[in-house]
């Protein structure tokens, strides 16, 4: 169990603001923070890593107490061992990938965990590259490669997979729920998509104005517990049309485009761009195999 | 032509050099890292010589380390340490006056490089020192040779801190830049303007192998 109360007063572009939060963490749970930007997210990621001091707080992992201001326990970055990964990736420039994954290993560290991780995230072929010559994707699965030498039990990720097309972001998706179970973490990713939120997540807090304002099963939160549909896919409205009192939807669902019709009377506030859960509670759909 | 105050001059440069290098590390480190609130007045402090009319560090430093005075009595019968009219007075003045030109290019090396290096460095439990041996340094090694040329070359260049603070020993303080004024006193054009050409040559030739380097016109050739 990760417990954490972080307090903190931040000077954002928006005027200060306060950030409390205060949650539990399961062990092994997958968790997202939501939220807009500005929102706190990135600043209570850096809070749990030991790169910001909160104002007060206490930070405990499995009863190891990382952080407690109330008894001047304040743990530096280095003495947490705690993986992060940065929206930057973070990627030593003067270094090969293989030398940026030795200078993560601890002293007297076997070097075998090397060998597992370039095979799990299958950057093999890149050992003697240097960083710059690497794609976005490629540069990401040794950032996490890297953050994963030391075994650290939290893994956390500041919303590294935001720079990315979309099918390399399902393709490192799959490489972090891969580690995120085979290395035993609790992991905890930072991202602005709902689709990654609802695939990826155990449990997700949506953060707002430095806040928790919705917490649990990223299903329930985002579809406000009130659907019994089986039929839901998220998507983003790309183009908004008329006809009647209805609004025709143009919708992105992954690589896939779909037009559907709502009352118009029903979503006032729906704009170009917006984020959506689209259900059909009492769909009977006909499928077709295709391979 | 009397070899000797070239010779001083590269002596006095190149010992100038080692010394800001190992200084400027750290205090380039502490501009470019730190909060504190004296930085601005640090940094006002090291950027000084850059505006400071020569003489006039000259004139307190040769105030400062004279004999007759409280501090260099002090600096003479404890340490043995005579600054004025000799050869580490020289030096001493050097690694001031060029300060700002070792200092300002290894700090914007580092406040150029993105945080979250320095920040990765630490999550993997490594400390400043490995972080600032293996990551930092390693990534500004462009702002180190910058720093490292234009300090050697401007204190090739100096004159009127030299002037003050060493005068005009041959063989002790008489370096190319005096030299050069006092064959031009004497009406002794000839000497002048061999001492002249070869100062020319040389920074020229310093300066345009920066700019190939740091260019990347070289590292062509080696590929």
């Amino acid at each position: 169990m990760i417990e954490i109360f972080l307090q903190k007063k931040l000077n954002a572009s928006s005027g200060d603001m306060l950030l409390e939060v205060k949650t539990n963490i399961e062990q092994g749970h997958f968790v997202t923070l939501y939220g807009k930007s500005g929102a706190g997210k990135t600043s209570t990621l850096r809070m749990l890593a030991g790169l910001l001091k909160p104002d007060f707080g206490k930070i405990s992992i499995h009863g190891n107490v990382l952080l407690d201001t109330s008894n001047q326990i304040n743990l530096s970055p280095q003495k947490r061992k705690i993986g992060f990964v940065f929206q930057d990736y973070a990627l030593f420039p003067n270094m090969t990938i293989i030398e940026n994954l030795s200078f993560a290993l601890n002293k007297n560290q076997d070097k075998k965990i090397l060998d597992e991780l370039i095979e799990i995230m299958e950057i093999g072929d890149l050992r003697n590259q240097k960083p710059h010559r690497l794609s976005g994707g490629q540069q990401q699965r040794v950032a996490v490669a890297r953050a994963l030498v030391q075994k650290p039990a939290l893994l956390l990720l500041d919303e590294p997979l935001s720079a990315l097309d979309e099918e390399m972001r399902n393709k490192i998706q799959k490489y972090i729920l891969q580690v995120h179970r085979e290395f035993n973490l609790t992991t905890i990713l930072i991202s602005h998509n709902l689709a990654e939120v609802l695939k990826m997540s155990d449990q997700v807090l949506v953060l707002d104005h430095g806040k928790i304002i919705q917490s649990g099963n990223p299903l329930d939160v985002f579809s406000k517990g009130k659907l019994n549909g089986n039929f839901q896919v998220t998507g983003e409205v790309i183009s908004m049309g008329k006809q009647n009192s209805n609004l025709i939807l143009t919708i992105l669902i992954g690589k896939e485009i779909a037009k559907i019709m709502v009352k118009q009377n029903d979503h006032p506030t729906l704009t170009l761009g917006d984020q959506i859960l689209i259900s059909a509670p009492n769909l009977q759909p006909t499928i077709k195999k295709l391979n | 032509m009397d070899w000797e105050p070239l010779f001083l001059t590269f002596k006095l440069a190149f010992v100038t050099t080692i010394i800001l290098l190992l200084a400027s590390i750290p205090l380039a480190y502490w501009l470019a890292f730190s909060k504190n609130k004296i930085k601005p007045i640090i940094e006002t402090l090291v950027s000084m010589p850059l505006v400071l009319p020569p003489t006039v560090l000259g004139f307190y430093l040769l105030i400062a380390f004279s004999p007759s005075n409280a501090f260099g009595k002090w600096l003479d019968e404890w340490l043995g340490l005579r600054l004025v009219f000799s050869f580490e007075g020289l030096v001493f003045a050097s690694v001031i006056y060029s300060l700002p030109f070792m200092v300002h290019p290894i700090q914007s090396g580092f406040s150029n490089l993105s945080k979250s290096l320095l920040e990765a460095s630490y999550m993997l439990g490594k400390s400043r020192m490995t972080t600032l041996a293996k990551v930092l340094l390693p990534n500004i090694k462009p702002s180190l040779l910058t720093g490292i040329v234009l300090a050697f070359a401007h204190t090739i260049g100096e004159f009127g801190v030299v002037l003050m603070i060493g005068g005009n020993m041959p063989g002790v303080t008489k370096v190319a830049s005096i030299a050069i004024y006092d064959e031009v006193e004497s009406l002794n054009y000839a000497a002048a303007n061999s001492y002249s050409l070869i100062l020319f040559a040389l920074t020229f030739s310093i300066l345009l192998l920066v700019y190939m380097v740091n260019g990347g016109y070289l590292k062509r050739f080696w590929k």
